[in-house]
């Protein structure tokens, strides 16, 4: 189903009766060239850049639930590309790049804000650091601006500029940063690589990988056993499960994440920002809510729920950031299974067992990366070799030591 | 989430802080294969999702180091003992 003025106005006149699904549901057949496990924004991505960019059709992504239910579902959705270190930096631009004109692409509109994103800082020694981020940022093409004191409260004046222990000096911005519609990102990929021809395949878990002669040729899965030349496993909290089936390991902590949403109030908010001195960040959604969150709740989970004293961490953080949201009331909060990598850096590589290609690492961050996930996972499927912005996203750095950690917080995945 | 803490009885999980899988011993250095065994004791992982074994550390109490038997789905815990390395 495609959307016009001319579609709009033919339902309307029919009481929207009319409507037909965006694209097909279908049934699993016995076997396809490239088998994408996993239905959230990072695996559609993968399907419709295969039929499109490489012309591979005969694709199906399996899904266990329904499309977008799991962290597509679950993020604040955020798009930004500040990163420092040159291995992440260049692949999270490439990302924002296919965000800005991701609309066109995909003819859906998936609502891209780029309404800016501003770091705050709160030292000299954080300004510092920053302004080598932003000289990175710069570097890559992703811009940056680094604002002094009075040009932030110029942008943002409802700050707490003196606060006695966090005092506001300043912030770095990308103004390119923003947010999109998480659910319109599904949808969109979704419609699009179903009109090429790719099967998405929904209720369908992988509870097996068959492995012939070392290599991959199969899945076994609750809608019967699916043969395939090559396997794509990009499945964010349950890596490690499917990793299990084909015989291996990774360097991945399953860990819960909770976000957070206000009841709705008069637009306050215009920008994403973030607190420096302990971790929030904060948008504002179309219909008012202020979206939030902060730090994963720290242990090992797969329980896709959090507990109260991350709840109370997050929001003691607004409260150092914003105290005027302190009589807002928190409409839901809401939990997500994230892929904690040992240096907080994502991985787009084969895996250790011939046919199988992973997609994992995403961290707390997996959402702005959508677009160029799927972009270097479909390359790396379709051509054998890393696309130029992944080649150090390698699931070997850590055997050769040459990790991307941005924090500095060694192999220690809850404090990235 | 509240811990059971042998020492201490049952106290809230912000006393405590986590490190992590209990399941990796460090190799023996001199194995001919300790490369590979120390890439696989500091980055790799089982990642269970079911019944865990874990270090917390009781840092705003008795600071004993704990093995926490956790269920990673569901955040059960069915059993906590005092923690002494093997070597």
């Amino acid at each position: 189903m495609h959307y016009s003025g001319l579609t709009l106005a033919w339902n309307a006149l029919w009481g929207h009766k009319n409507w037909r699904p965006a694209w097909r549901d279908a049934a699993p057949k016995a076997s396809y060239d490239v088998i994408i496990i996993g239905g959230g924004g990072h695996g559609l991505a993968t399907a419709h850049y295969l039929a499109k960019v490489h012309g591979i059709t005969n694709v199906a992504v399996l899904e266990k639930n329904w499309i977008g239910s799991g962290n597509a579902g679950r993020n604040t959705t955020i798009i930004r590309s500040n990163y420092l270190l040159p291995g992440n930096e260049g692949f999270y631009e490439w990302s924002m790049k296919l965000w800005e004109g991701l609309e066109q692409d995909l003819n859906y509109n998936t609502m891209v804000s780029q309404r800016g994103i501003i770091n705050i800082y709160h030292s000299d020694v954080q300004r510092d650091a920053f302004a080598r981020r932003g000289n990175s940022m710069r570097l890559h093409g992703a811009g940056g601006e680094l604002l002094n004191r009075e040009r932030l409260r110029a942008l943002l004046p409802y700050l707490d500029y003196d606060n006695a222990r966090f005092p506001i000096h300043g912030g770095l911005m990308q103004p390119r940063g923003g947010t999109a519609r998480h659910d319109a990102v599904v949808w969109g990929y979704a419609r699009a690589a179903s009109d090429r021809g790719v099967d998405i395949v929904q209720n369908c878990e992988v509870t097996g990988i068959t492995v012939e002669n070392g290599r991959a040729v199969g899945v076994e899965t609750t809608r019967g056993v699916i043969r395939a030349n090559k396997i794509g496993i990009v499945v964010a909290g349950n890596s490690s499960r499917l990793a299990a089936m084909a015989g291996f390991r990774l360097p991945i902590e399953s860990h819960v994440l909770q976000a957070f949403v206000s009841e709705g109030i008069k637009p306050l908010v215009d920008h994403v920002i973030t607190f420096g001195a302990g971790h929030f960040y904060i948008s504002q959604s179309d219909k008012g809510g202020l979206v939030f969150g902060g730090d994963i709740d720290g242990y090992n989970s797969y329980a896709q729920r959090g507990n109260l004293p991350t709840v109370e961490d997050v929001c003691e953080g607004g409260m150092a950031l914003m105290p005027m949201i302190g009589r807002l009331r928190v409409l839901r909060s809401w939990g997500g299974l994230v892929d904690m990598s040992m240096d907080g850096s994502p991985i787009i590589d084969h895996a250790p067992v011939k046919g199988i290609y992973l997609n994992t690492g995403w961290c707390y961050g997996g959402f702005k990366a959508t677009p160029g996930s799927g972009w270097c996972f479909a390359h790396l499927i379709a051509r054998d070799e890393p696309h130029t912005t992944a080649i150090e996203l390698r699931l070997d750095r850590y055997a050769t030591g040459t990790v991307l950690d941005e924090r500095g917080a060694g192999p220690q995945p809850n404090l990235h | 989430m509240r811990i059971a803490c042998p020492h201490c009885g049952l106290r809230d999980v912000r006393e405590f802080t986590y490190l992590g899988d209990a399941t990796p011993e460090r190799p023996d250095p001199q194995a001919p294969d300790a490369v590979d065994r120390f890439n696989a004791y500091v980055y790799m992982r089982d990642n269970t999702a079911g019944a865990h074994r874990e270090l917390w550390y009781h840092g705003a109490g008795c600071q004993a180091w704990l093995a926490v038997e956790r269920n990673t789905r569901t955040h059960v815990i069915a059993a906590v003992r005092s923690y002494k390395a093997t070597s």
